[in-house]
């Protein structure tokens, strides 16, 4: 009952916060996702660390056709669930001197992407699981839309008809799946089912599957060439929107691989999974070198973003246990690093009036505090040994050497280049002489230290323990992988 | 059967309500008229239980009785939002009358057995609709409507009665029923003027349906009624027409579909492609949801193409697809019809009535086929039936076309939230706010729970 109540409380919120025309819907919305907050935590106390999935709740939903709302926590979903319920009352937090207009619209959209994510990440059927994955679609296009900064919505119904698209040819690979039982072979739409009958299917027949389902998710992460509406998105969407889409959203691609694309296929998966492979390391590469010269910070950080998850999605297209477990790592703390860097940049761009490094430099003089913020989240996003990002990518790095060397080499590569155009970014806005827009720029106040010190302090805590987290993922991930291999050694003779 | 009886009954009181003057409760007594009607009705589900009546000129059978709760339901509502159309100006009882035979003449076409009844009941709705097309006197756009339609559907009409005529000289039956003993009598030996008529009434029927490449007379029509008429014209009357194709062929001709199937195939091409681009280009939004209503005649066609080759005699996913397209469109035209009476733009919406634009999203969204609302449900249904048999590549341009017209619907979302509209308020009544919140809970419901109403029927394919 405790993920029923995780995927609908924050629905729930939201019909409150629209229905009701609260007062002060920033409050409310806030206690809401903090409500949310203690009860995911609550699941992460009780939660057995063992392969099965945990508080499930299963009843028929179509009957005849097999499919059910099926909803449950293991220990790929929790770490997910618990990045969602911790980032989204920061993000909450963070719009606290916005005035938006229509805020009880706003945060109850904030709150239904929530339970979109929510249930996405805790679906165990994958009809629910695509039902959710396209209610997420919804609030995030408004949220872009209406509160965006483009007025011709032609960036917004890009992204839309992008993911749309992906969406409905994983559909196609659904129903495709489902429709092609052996004879006396259950049909069902919930996982055990599913997975056995995608196991049947012929290689050539998981070939297409495989890119049916691979599309929708690169499109969602992005990986190259599916990007092209990332970095245009990410720029005109109001801050806490892309913080949504970076930080959460396009974990659900990534989820998606791993709960879905790699169980189900596993002959297409080896087929094509080196192609996914090394496009992931292309995108690494590719979006890198863009990032080297942007000035806009929001563009360099879209375009970082897509390094990493190209970065993650690698590791966990070698199907290893350290693969798979350091992306379990990485997108939480990927997910923690961007939101912060987001703020980060919304801060200088309201303290400064501008984001652009050119006009920027000296704000180190005048702000301690905050520099002190941005460093350790610049570094987290380096990992630099003793921040969160350092356990994820190492375990990534790792893994691509050991299934290929020079696949490793190259994508090792992000370390550097990040390195790179994050201190150039860094160097470049703090330090040195203040410039006419920085002059008067004032250090941080007490909201923004709120929603920046736990950020800070969970990276740098994650960095220096993170057995706490790793050890929820890792029997789920160490049943999926030794699956994967039974499956293949079976099918090889 | 009774129920026709009483449909009827109510259509012929309604003129009357002019003498007695009893206008003020006249839409709630028709209302309540077609409420008894559905009372009235058996409760099949299957071919195998009907009723006949009149030595089997109509058959009461499980699709003809769904087809019939689905017309008189949206009928209802449809009345609960046009009623402002109706007590508008003059002619109350003539226009409500109207709508009434349209619903009778629906009923009809769902429940033939009887090539002449076929004819009869779309008889009596097309009439009434060229009369209600052109109910609006003093617009010129409105007669313009009214006499085009008029012309081509009497001219798509004279294709069909060729066709039976053809059908009959094969067969020497218009009973649907002796056709295909006929039909099964003389497998693959059947006179090459038989197949011709089969072929000349699909024509006459993809006109109804406005099929591509039959749909010209749709855009201007609908563009030009009153919009209550047009929203008419795209719930009551695109149902009938389909109960009516679906019966023809989906179910007395699909012996023979080996010859027709191809030309299906050729409609749903052209239907899928043609209007969701043509949809892009329009500028004003009455038109463009006139093409996106031909544009989901395609998805229907699809599915019907689908459900033929796998041998499925069930229309459950038509009254599917048509329940959700109804409902959505209601919706749309609902709100169209409150930004019409208040200058016409949809431009900044959002800020001038919120629920009008919240309506209109879930409208849209369903209309795309967004899950978890109506529209989703259906077209996975029909996504499942073609994938069944095999039409991938046509899945595909299925998708990529509601892709497409994504575009255009969230054109006019994109609209609603423009930043620089002029603000003047629209003030809704609670009747219309109420409509609005019952059709939203009807996609939403649809969306999430279409095993209710019809899936636990098509379970067993």
């Amino acid at each position: 009952m405790i993920t029923v109540f995780l995927i609908f409380f924050p629905m729930f919120m939201f019909l409150l916060l629209v229905g009701m025309r609260h007062r002060n819907p920033k409050w409310l919305a806030l206690a809401g996702a903090v409500i949310e907050f203690g009860v995911s935590i609550y699941a992460w106390m009780n939660f057995t660390k063992d392969s099965l999935p945990q508080f499930a709740y299963d009843v028929p939903w179509f009957t005849g056709l097999g499919m059910r709302f099926s909803v449950a926590l293991d220990g790929i979903s929790l770490p997910l669930v618990l990045l969602t319920t911790t980032l989204i009352p920061l993000i909450i937090l963070s719009s606290s001197d916005k005035n938006f207009n229509r805020p009880s619209l706003f945060y109850g959209l904030v709150l239904l992407m929530q339970s979109a994510l929510v249930g996405v990440f805790t679906s165990f059927d994958i009809l629910l699981f695509y039902i959710f994955w396209e209610l997420a679609l919804i609030p995030i296009y408004l949220i872009c839309l209406i509160w965006g900064t483009e007025k011709e919505g032609r960036v917004t119904i890009k992204f839309f008809i992008y993911t749309l698209a992906g969406s409905l040819v994983m559909l196609v690979g659904i129903i495709y799946v489902f429709m092609s039982p052996q004879p006396g072979q259950p049909q069902g739409f919930d996982i055990a089912n599913f997975m056995a009958l995608g196991h049947t299917l012929s290689p050539k027949a998981q070939g297409f599957v495989f890119w049916a389902m691979f599309v929708a998710f690169a499109i969602k992460m992005p990986v190259f060439p599916f990007h092209t509406w990332q970095p245009s998105t990410y720029t005109q969407a109001p801050t806490q929107g892309t913080m949504l889409l970076s930080g959460i959203m396009l974990k659900m691609g990534i989820y998606g691989v791993i709960r879905w694309l790699i169980p189900l296929v596993p002959i297409g998966v080896a087929e094509w999974g080196t192609t996914a492979l090394v496009l992931s390391v292309v995108g690494i590469i590719y979006a890198s070198c863009i990032a080297l010269v942007q000035n806009q910070m929001k563009t360099l950080v879209a375009y970082s973003s897509i390094a990493h998850v190209g970065l993650i999605s690698a590791g966990v297209f070698t199907q290893s246990v350290i693969g798979i477990q350091g992306a379990m790592i990485q997108m939480f703390s990927h997910g923690l690093v961007v939101f912060g860097l987001f703020y980060i940049i919304d801060i200088i761009q309201q303290k400064a009036g501008t984001a652009d490094l050119k006009d920027l430099g000296g704000i180190r003089n005048v702000a301690p505090k905050f520099t002190t913020a941005f460093v350790i989240i610049m570094l987290g996003s380096v990992a630099l040994p003793l921040t969160s990002g350092f356990v994820g990518e190492f375990l990534l790095i790792n893994s691509l050497v050991q299934y290929h060397v020079w696949i490793g080499a190259i994508a090792g590569l992000t370390i550097i280049l990040g390195a790179v155009y994050m201190l150039v970014a860094f160097q470049q806005a703090m330090s040195g002489e203040a410039k006419p827009f920085t002059a008067s720029f004032t250090d941080l106040s007490t909201m923004e230290k709120v929603v920046l010190y736990p950020v800070v302090i969970l990276i740098i805590l994650i960095g220096v323990y993170p057995a706490p987290l790793m050890s929820v993922s890792e029997p789920a991930v160490t049943a999926l992988v030794n699956s994967l291999f039974q499956l293949s050694s079976s099918i090889q003779p | 059967m009774n129920a026709l009886f009483v449909i009827a009954g109510v259509g012929v009181l309604a003129l009357v309500a002019e003498i007695v003057n009893l206008k003020r409760w006249l839409t709630a007594f028709v209302v309540l008229g077609l409420a008894a009607a559905l009372a009235f009705l058996p409760l099949f589900t299957n071919h195998e239980d009907a009723s006949a009546a009149f030595s089997n000129m109509l058959v009461f059978d499980g699709p003809a009785v769904t087809f019939t709760w689905l017309i008189v339901i949206i009928t209802i509502l449809w009345l609960w939002m046009a009623s402002g159309y109706l007590r508008d100006s003059t002619h109350q009882t003539d226009k409500t009358s109207l709508v009434i035979f349209v619903a009778l003449g629906a009923v009809i076409m769902a429940s033939f057995n009887n090539m002449a009844m076929l004819f009869l009941g779309l008889e009596i709705l097309s009439l009434s609709l060229y009369a209600l097309a052109g109910s609006r006197k003093d617009s010129l756009s409105s007669i313009e409507a009214a006499f085009k339609y008029f012309l081509m559907g009497s001219f798509a009409t004279g294709f069909l009665l060729f066709g039976i005529a053809l059908v009959y000289g094969a067969t020497r039956s218009f009973d649907l029923v002796s056709i295909i003993k006929v039909m099964s009598e003389n497998q693959g030996q059947m006179p090459g003027y038989f197949y011709a008529g089969i072929l000349l009434m699909m024509v006459g029927l993809a006109f109804k349906i406005s099929a591509v490449p039959f749909h010209f007379w749709a855009p201007d029509v609908y563009e030009g009624s009153p919009t209550a008429v047009t929203s008419l014209m795209a719930t009551v009357v695109k149902i009938a027409a389909f109960a009516a194709f679906w019966r023809i062929f989906g179910w007395a001709f699909s012996f023979a579909s080996d010859t027709w199937l191809n030309v299906v195939y050729g409609l749903v091409i052209l239907t899928l492609v043609i209007p969701n681009i043509t949809a892009i280009y329009q500028q004003k939004a009455k038109r463009m949801l006139a093409y996106s209503s031909i544009a989901h005649v395609g998805y229907m066609l699809l599915g019907f193409v689908g459900a033929m080759s796998a041998k499925m005699v069930d229309p459950l996913f038509i009254i599917l697809y048509l329940a959700a397209y109804a409902v959505s469109s209601l919706a749309a035209f609902s709100v169209l019809m409150k930004v019409e009476q208040n200058g016409g733009s949809f431009s900044g919406l959002y800020y001038r009535n919120p629920m009008l634009a919240v309506t209109m999203i879930f409208a849209l969204l369903s209309m795309a086929g967004i899950p978890p609302l109506a529209g989703f449900a259906a077209k996975y249904f029909v996504f499942i039936l073609a994938l069944k048999a095999g039409h991938v590549g046509l899945v595909l341009l299925a998708i990529s076309m509601s892709l497409v017209s994504v575009y255009y619907y969230f054109r006019i979302m994109i609209s609603m939230f423009g930043k620089e509209a002029e603000i003047s308020p629209i003030a809704v009544s609670w009747g219309d706010r109420l409509f609005h919140l019952l059709l939203i809970l009807l996609m939403i419901l649809i969306g999430l729970f279409p095993s209710i109403p019809f899936l636990d029927q098509i379970i067993g394919f």
